[in-house]
């Protein structure tokens, strides 16, 4: 008899993930709280570092789902813990038995009205990396008009004890850089400035995407945190932060602001985690059973993880993360028979 | 007036509102590369004339990003063009050249 897998979040880790445990026989549910298939790669335009098509990426995921048990608008009410599977009670009133469930809950974005120094929310100009996306897909913002010069702010909400986050999301830098050159393109005479502490461009492309930003774009770096923004009375915005490089205060006026919040462990996945007693690291984040040989699996048998759900990760990691996690529990199947 | 000895001392902030891009347009047209800089500062650290007097490639061209045409300068006051920062610059820029077109370009007054 076909075994079940439950699949709780439909992003990206799920998509993936439901595809390949269905091409290795077993019977996929998956499950998704929002309207739509697709976390948060629907929400973004382009990718980085080569720019690729994010609608292009996600067709491809909704493609190798056809067939596969998907319901949407729909979240876990309870489950009950058994000898070796789980009942889970839908909020749609069906309940399943699955003999394997992976969690590819996500992450949260920060939510910048926290850092309220920036003024998100409060100022007419500010934005966040994900408003930003949303401007490119639809190129309506009132936010946005025709900016002469414009700042981005690095780690929002990230390394900063005093928000609860010391850790960094590791997305975002390769998010700003790729931002700064693409507002470049469409406003050209705009000067666009970047505030960074660290520049951590870490994957193939990425030191090439910052190279780029410099020598095509004239993207300037500002070693510094923004440390406070306020609005003159024309609604521009009034910079402060230090040019630590040279060691000095720095102030700047710009037209817009785009602030790079950072991820969150995912509030409904973590909630997933208290039904069935799972444990999370101090950032919030899901714990694996060993963080080398283990990372797919949760102390608990049965239970195991894709994507970022455990931790900051750009799309193909996450997406390698849930092929990994399809064969673990493939194996994990096989030994229960 | 009577003179009380006191006087405002000049702010050494950075205002980037007020820097003039004329002259860092011109070194980038001519100088292209220049933009590329990281500042890793492995100019600084090899140059010949630092050990002695405050000479910096990146700090120049810090300056000139920040408008400080004369900081600038300054700062290449002691260099012998000796060319040793440009046999390490990471990125491959030509700071021997780029030195005597910063000399030339804002040398001119
Ligand atoms: C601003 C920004 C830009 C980015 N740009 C890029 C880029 O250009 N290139 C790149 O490689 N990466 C990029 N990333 C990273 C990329 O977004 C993530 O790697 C990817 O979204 C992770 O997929 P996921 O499935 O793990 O999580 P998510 O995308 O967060 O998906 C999780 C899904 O699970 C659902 N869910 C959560 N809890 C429950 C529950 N209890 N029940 C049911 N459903 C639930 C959520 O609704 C969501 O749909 C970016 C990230 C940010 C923040
Ligand atoms: S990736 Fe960059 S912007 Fe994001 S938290 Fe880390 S250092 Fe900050
Ligand atoms: S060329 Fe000038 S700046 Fe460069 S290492 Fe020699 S002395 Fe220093
Ligand atoms: S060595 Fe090159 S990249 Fe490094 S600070 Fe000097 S000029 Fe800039």
């Amino acid at each position: 008899m076909k075994k079940n897998v439950l699949i709780i979040g439909g992003g990206p880790a799920g998509m993936e993930a439901a595809h390949q445990i269905n091409k290795l026989g077993h019977n996929v549910i998956l499950i998704e709280k929002e309207h739509d298939l697709g976390g948060h790669l629907a929400k973004w335009d382009r990718l980085f570092p080569t720019g690729r098509n994010a609608r292009e990426v996600l067709d491809t995921l909704k493609e190798n789902m056809k067939g596969i048990n998907c319901f949407t608008d729909t979240e876990v009410k309870s489950i009950n813990i058994l000898k070796e599977s789980y009942n889970v009670i839908l909020s749609n009133g069906i309940t399943i038995l699955a003999d394997a469930v992976l969690i590819s809950s996500g992450f949260d974005l920060f939510d910048a009205h926290k850092k309220e120094e920036y003024g998100y929310g409060i100022y007419d100009h500010v934005i966040t990396n994900a408003d930003l996306e949303k401007y490119y897909k639809t190129h309506n913002d009132e936010r946005i008009k025709n900016p002469k010069r414009i700042g981005f702010v690095h780690c929002v909400g990230s390394r900063d004890e005093k928000v609860g986050n010391i850790a960094c999301s590791k997305v975002c830098c390769a998010t700003a850089v790729k931002q700064a050159c693409e507002i470049k393109e469409e406003f050209k005479d705009a000067e666009v400035i970047c505030f960074y502490m660290d520049l951590r461009m870490f994957g193939r492309g990425y030191e090439d995407l910052y190279l780029k930003a410099q020598k095509e774009y004239g993207i300037r770096f500002i070693r510094g945190r923004v440390s406070e923004v306020s609005e003159n009375i024309d609604k521009s915005l009034q910079i402060k932060a230090e040019d630590t490089l040279s060691s000095k205060p720095m102030k700047v006026s710009l037209d817009l602001l785009v602030l790079m919040a950072g991820m969150r462990p995912s509030k409904s996945g973590n909630d997933i985690g208290k039904m069935l007693e799972l444990s999370t690291m101090e950032d919030g984040f899901f714990n694996t059973k060993d963080d080398f040989n283990n990372l797919q699996q949760s102390k608990r048998p049965g239970v195991f993880y894709a994507g970022v759900a455990t931790g900051p990760k750009t799309l193909p990691e996450t997406l390698n993360e849930a092929r990994s996690a399809a064969l673990e529990i493939h194996n994990y199947l096989a030994e229960t028979l | 007036m009577i003179d009380f000895g006191f006087k405002l001392s000049p702010s050494s902030r950075i205002d980037l509102d007020k820097v003039d891009r004329t002259l860092l347009k011109r070194i980038a047209d001519m100088e292209p590369d220049f933009k590329k800089c990281m500042a890793c500062g492995s100019c600084s650290a090899t140059c010949s004339a630092g050990a002695y007097k405050a000479t910096s490639m990146r700090r120049a061209i810090l300056a000139l990003q920040n408008g400080l045409t004369n900081k600038a300068l300054e700062e290449l006051e002691s260099c012998m063009l000796c060319g040793k920062c440009t046999l390490v610059c990471p990125r491959g820029i030509n700071t021997r050249h780029l030195i005597l077109s910063i000399q030339k370009i804002c040398g001119e007054k």
